[in-house]
């Protein structure tokens, strides 16, 4: 099975997600991408939206829970919000959605920063793996790999995805 | 200095992450640039309205402190509490040691106390190293000064201030100013402006305060304070430790200061955007002017916010360095 194009993908999630905005009659949401693949693909979405607004980049290294297994990610950056989270809709994009571990941190985080209030979820490809509650609003694709698979988002320019195998456990 | 090629397994796991922090000495340029890459995004937690992580939930830090300190203890409490750890702080200098006990004895009981971290300072260089040499497997042990030896925590803050201020090492000249004899923070510093690939070093002190074999650092070393201060980008002041003096070192702190101080006067002999440092605690009018402590090229209380940054990056690279471990010793027991 082929990996989708993101270049195809991205004007229907623009749509989807004008469609999902529209419909809770939110105006003016703030963009944030998650380090790194999902500031490129919140990038472009802002592109195609025609925004310019000031995007937000998160990185969840200090908030991820499996510190006591694989430790502090080495190239850790700071998180940067140019906004306030306090009372905003949020729209938090990240490449790819696997276990949903990464979302949880990412919602941890950025609730040290206020009480947003809400956040919709938009992703790339959904890998449905479920190991948390965690859905996306907004989906550019839906796919099912095998365990010993992964796949990585490659950009920034052209955006692309890779299909990477694993060492089973 | 060369780095000393022993030190390296203490310090370090087999994958070659931090797993102790003890001294500067051993460790490479990567390492130190991942130390300050790590300490400035802790930087931005610091300014945040919840000035805190959850990395090391779950984890007890002990500050074990053999020897006053203010500034230091208060900033790895501060570190280890943003870091969610749970922390408890002893001062070991006023009870169990003068009744007599060992500080192996000591170690003991604290590590029955089944802490995961230990913040070390002592008034005896090398006792970090005999702790970590003796502590049980997967505790890591953290050295908040040791005697003359090393404080490299405090160096590492001091390269964080230099490099957020000055952008970098590769074109500075720095100079280290005053008590070089009994400061663990000048060779700390000496050592890592040197790993950092600082290409003038100047340590200026008299001669009574300069200890022997100085020139093994790599630095130049001047008597002369006009002449050492000349075009220098970063003035690192340093604390006349009259508590360690025994003997006629020095006159006294008045003539000291006539001769060693920092005043308004002598900065201007350096570069015009030049960084005053000090470790910290200043004595006003002996090693430096109030109105050049005070002054628009003063980063001394700057310090003091980077220092929390610093133990945060160590203190959680270090657990961090210890799980992997954990990780591959496990990893390796199931293949036998």
């Amino acid at each position: 099975m082929n990996l989708p194009d993101p270049a195809t993908l991205l004007p229907q999630m623009a749509a989807a997600l004008t469609a999902h905005l529209q419909q809770r009659q939110i105006s003016e949401p703030r963009f944030i991408g998650i380090r790194t693949g999902g500031i490129w693909v919140a990038e472009a979405l802002m592109h195609s939206l025609g925004l310019h607004t000031p995007m937000g980049s998160l990185d969840v290294s200090f908030y991820r829970d499996d510190f006591s297994q694989s430790g502090l990610h080495p190239q850790v950056r700071p998180s940067a919000l140019p906004f306030e989270i306090e009372g905003q809709h949020l729209v938090l994009v990240d490449d790819v959605l696997m276990s949903g571990r990464t979302i949880r941190a990412a919602l941890n985080e950025l609730f040290d920063y206020g009480r947003p209030a809400s956040v919709t979820l938009v992703c790339l490809l959904d890998l449905n793996a479920g190991e948390l509650p965690i859905r996306p609003d907004v989906v550019g694709a839906s796919l099912s790999l095998a365990a010993t698979e992964r796949v990585k988002l490659l950009g920034p320019a052209p955006l692309t995805l890779e299909r990477q195998t694993i060492a089973p456990n | 200095m060369t780095p000393t090629a022993a030190k390296r397994p203490l310090q370090l796991n087999d994958l070659g992450q931090l797993r102790h922090f003890l001294s500067i000495d051993g460790l490479s340029r990567e390492l130190l640039t991942e130390i300050l890459d790590t300490a400035d995004s802790f930087l931005e937690v610091g300014a945040r309205a919840v000035k805190k992580v959850p990395l090391l939930r779950g984890k007890t830090v002990c500050n074990v402190f053999f020897e006053n300190s203010t500034r230091t203890r208060t900033t790895f409490e501060l570190a280890a509490q943003r870091l969610s750890a749970d922390v408890i702080t002893l001062n070991v200098s006023t009870s169990s040691t003068s009744k007599g006990e060992t500080l192996l004895d000591t170690l003991r009981n604290l590590e029955a106390m089944a802490a995961d971290m230990f913040v070390v300072r002592h008034g005896d260089s090398g006792a970090a190293h005999f702790i970590a040499e003796h502590v049980c497997p997967n505790v890591a042990i953290i050295n908040g000064g040791d005697g003359r030896h090393a404080h490299p925590t405090q160096g590492m803050l001091d390269m964080l201030t230099i490099r957020r201020h000055k952008g970098g090492f590769e074109n500075l000249s720095v100079a280290i100013v005053g008590d070089i004899l009994h400061s663990r923070v000048a060779r700390s510093n000496m050592l890592a402006l040197k790993t950092l690939g600082c290409p003038d070093i100047r340590v200026i002190a008299p001669k009574t305060l300069l200890p022997v074999g100085i020139e093994q650092y790599g630095v130049s070393v001047y008597t002369d304070l006009a002449e050492g201060l000349k075009d220098v980008d970063v003035i690192i002041m340093l604390r006349l430790q009259t508590e360690r003096m025994h003997g006629g070192l020095l006159p006294s702190a008045g003539e000291f200061y006539r001769t060693y101080g920092l005043t308004t006067q002598r900065l201007a002999l350096a570069k015009p955007d030049a960084l005053v440092m000090h470790p910290g605690p200043i004595n006003r009018g002996v090693e430096i002017e109030s109105a050049v402590a005070d002054g628009p090229q003063s980063v001394i209380l700057n310090q003091v916010t980077y220092g929390i940054a610093i133990r945060m990056a160590v203190l959680s690279m270090a657990m961090s360095g210890q799980a992997a471990q954990r990780q591959l010793n496990q990893e390796r027991e199931e293949q036998r």
